[in-house]
């Protein structure tokens, strides 16, 4: 719906327009972000691009602009989250838009039946954006199909987490300036790991190298036909990378015999500070979060100078404010 | 120390990783091989070696058979926890009294080896004992109980060569098919102790006519088998290094033959016992018949016997197995599973492959030689200049009768007392140092 209010205020700093292929300035056609694989290279940099924009936002003394006054945006998380929750509202907030938490039970999506009644219960209320994060793989895509607002994906199951595959990336952007012909490794728990997968259809797509890292039964070789380098000696390769972007290890996967202990897991594979001794020296460590301290990386690796894990947070404002902005922004117009 | 030259004499040097069989002096400095010297083919004369030489020790071997250390990979040693059937020294004594040179020990002490504390534990051991070089091979699982991934990349790090719940196999599908992929990242072989545990049930020897005579519970060949079965396929896909332990069937032969045509990574090997003894020899429930794998039928000596001579059976153990005497004088059910065997080991795998004619020395020797060390990733079972000097020297015609009070082990269950052999171990030299002779 489009209001003589939006159009007249200034919804938002100037944009600079990325290009789209034939020179003609790239404009974002989807009302839903469900995930960075369908994304082109181009689509992928608009975000970028925007986010950069926004992030101007977070500096001033009043830290909104009104590109969603008077919408209504719901956070239908039906997964525990704290940080990508939290992150969310505020962008919305920022954004000027009405948030909603919806506080979902244990109510089971498996059976289909009351998830979709749930999302169309809340449509009907009259939602612009239902920011959706479930257990289960393919969860906002069941939800998108059956709403005629946005959704966005905050993670659904083991398949994508867009929004922070993109604020990983604009984290490397920011910190390295560039983006082609860097080498990225990201270790742990690739296997059961939406960020991993976000991450990789992202950076593969703007020209960086990926390797993943860690045991043969975590980071299965079936990754390199997703375009994946496989490592499972991590200090063979870590002299190459750039970027290292750890993920949590969950104390759950011992008893699936992923590996034998954690001790042995950080041994192998953890970020110790001998570990980061054989690092590239202008390297960039990352980690989606929660850390495990001394299990994917000892305390002085997270909190050390060479750490982008409170950038990254930052940076998910200002991402996330661009998705939800040019989401509404098709939506409207679409 | 300063390890002295030594010089062996006059002896039939066959060493199958260089191809040599021929009549030479070995000569050995600083504890390693220096050369196989053919007195008729170049080299050094036997005069100039004196001459260079002069302080050497020499050791007449004409007469005997020359070759590289045999190396052991299935042995058990009882320490921690039952030094009174065996400790890591008399295990060595034992190993060393029957002309091997590097042994290779199971995990299931008492506390199992499972972490790389143990394993540490067992290098130092046998470095204190002195004797010969001794392997650990670490658990699969944790407390070898057969369900958490014990930590194998520690057990590496700290030198475990292969891994292995031997005693027991693991029994379930998923820990195995974990432990493939997870053990392939560091290249070392799983040992398997084929027995599917609900197929054999509470069975005590071979499910065939002997049991059902004697009215005893039976372990079928395809408790073996179906493992087998299972574990080739879980190594197919995950492309890990498997070993199956101790064979003792026809089907479990033939099963291994065709995985090794069709390309996939499986090494086997054989005890002296599933080469010379059926289970008919279970006759009067003498608990010295009993060990696990069970013994089993004549077609399935004669398949294993096959397996060897065509290679399908990659190289000859043990499976020395000490137990106290009072452990093995109980009732047959309930008796310990096991045999001694590593003082008459080459005797006995001659007696039954020799003899007969199935494979001639070079082969023999290659099976308890250069396969084993490639099979354990080590750098031994070879007499090429600059390897370590481990050697054996053993005498292929000297008959003698098996006496078990005489025995370094410090158990003495097996079936052989009194057995007359052929052939014995003359002199045992571990990194260039005489560690055992015969008197």
């Amino acid at each position: 719906m489009k209001r003589a209010a939006d159009r007249a205020e200034r919804v938002g700093p100037p944009l600079a327009p990325a290009k789209g292929g034939k020179g003609e300035p790239m404009t974002w056609s989807h009302r839903n972000l469900l995930g960075l694989e369908e994304l082109s290279a181009e689509e992928i940099t608009l975000i970028l691009d925007t986010a950069k924009a926004f992030e101007d936002v977070s500096t001033r003394s009043v830290k909104k602009v009104p590109a969603l006054r008077g919408r209504v945006v719901v956070n239908l998380f039906f997964e525990d989250s704290t940080r990508t929750r939290t992150s969310f509202t505020l962008a919305a907030q920022r954004l000027s838009a009405d948030v909603i938490e919806f506080a979902a039970g244990t109510s089971s999506i498996n059976k289909g039946e009351s998830f979709w009644d749930t999302a169309r219960n809340i449509e009907a209320m009259g939602v612009d954006i239902i920011v959706c994060r479930h257990s289960v793989a393919g969860a906002s895509s069941l939800v998108a199909r059956n709403v005629r607002c946005s959704v966005i994906n905050a993670g659904d199951g083991c398949h994508e987490h867009p929004t922070q595959g993109l604020l990983d990336i604009y984290t490397i952007r920011k910190a390295k300036g560039r983006l082609e012909g860097l080498k990225v490794a990201i270790v742990g728990d690739v296997a059961n790991s939406r960020v991993a997968r976000s991450n990789l259809h992202g950076l593969l797509k703007l020209g960086v190298e990926v390797t993943f890292v860690g045991p043969t039964t975590l980071v299965p070789a079936a990754f390199t036909e997703l375009g994946a380098r496989v490592c499972h000696d991590f200090d063979s390769e870590i002299g190459q990378f750039d970027v290292i972007n750890m993920l949590r290890v969950q104390r759950e996967r011992v008893s699936s015999n992923v590996f034998p202990s954690l001790r042995e897991y950080s041994r192998l594979f953890g970020l110790t500070d001998e570990r980061m001794q054989r690092a590239r020296p202008d390297v960039l460590v990352m980690h989606p979060g929660p850390i495990n301290r001394g299990v994917e990386m000892s305390g002085a690796v997270a909190d050390g100078r060479k750490s982008a894990i409170l950038q990254q947070v930052t940076n998910g404002l200002a991402v996330r404010m661009a998705v939800m902005f040019l989401c509404k922004q098709a939506a409207d117009a679409g | 120390m300063n390890i002295g030259d030594l010089i062996i004499r006059g002896g039939r040097v066959i060493d199958p990783s260089q191809g040599i069989d021929g009549v030479a002096d070995l000569v050995i400095r600083g504890g390693r091989i220096a050369e196989v010297n053919k007195p008729s083919g170049g080299g050094t004369s036997s005069a100039a070696l004196d001459a260079s030489a002069p302080g050497a020790e020499t050791i007449n071997a004409e007469g005997c058979i020359v070759c590289p250390g045999l190396i052991d990979m299935h042995v058990h040693l009882r320490e921690p926890g039952n030094e009174d059937e065996e400790t890591i020294r008399s295990g060595c004594a034992a190993a060393v009294a029957g002309g091997f040179t590097s042994i290779a020990c199971m995990p299931n002490t008492d506390p199992p080896i499972d972490n790389e504390a143990m394993v540490e534990f067992v290098y130092r051991q046998a470095a204190r004992a002195d004797l010969c070089n001794v392997y650990p091979i670490g658990a699969v699982t944790r407390g070898r109980a057969g369900k958490e991934l014990a930590e194998m990349g520690q057990m590496v790090r700290a030198g475990a060569v292969a891994f292995s719940d031997d005693g027991c196999g693991v029994a379930s599908s998923s820990v195995m098919y974990r432990a493939m992929q997870y053990v392939g990242m560091f290249g070392k072989p799983i040992i398997q102790h084929c027995e599917d545990p609900d197929l054999a049930g509470s069975g005590c020897m071979n499910a065939g006519t002997t049991a059902t005579r004697l009215g005893l519970p039976g372990i079928p060949a395809i408790a073996e088998e179906v493992m087998i079965q299972r574990d080739l396929l879980i190594a197919r896909n995950t492309g890990a290094v498997y070993h199956v332990a101790h064979v003792s069937t026809a089907g479990a032969v033939q099963l291994i033959r065709e995985a090794k045509a069709r390309g996939i990574a499986v090494t086997t090997e054989v005890c002296p016992h599933h080469l010379l003894l059926t289970e008919r020899s279970v006759e009067h429930y003498d608990t010295n018949y009993k060990m696990n794998p069970p013994l089993r039928t004549q077609p399935d000596v004669d398949a294993c016997l096959e397996g060897v001579a065509d290679g399908t059976i990659d190289c000859l153990v043990t499976d020395h197995a000490p137990h106290g005497a009072d452990e093995k004088a109980i009732d047959f059910q309930s008796a310990p599973s096991g045999i001694i065997g590593l003082e008459f080991a080459l005797p006995l795998f001659a007696r039954a492959l020799i003899a007969p004619g199935l494979v001639d020395w070079p082969v023999l020797i290659s099976r308890m030689t250069a396969a084993p060390a490639r099979i354990l990733g080590l750098d031994k079972g070879t007499l090429r200049a600059g390897a370590d000097a481990d050697v054996t020297i053993f005498d292929p015609q000297m008959t003698w009768v098996v006496d078990l009070t005489t025995l370094r082990s410090r158990s003495a269950n097996c079936p052989y007392d009194g057995w007359a052999l052929q052939g014995r171990v003359t002199h045992t030299v571990v990194a260039g140092v005489v560690k055992f002779t015969f008197a």
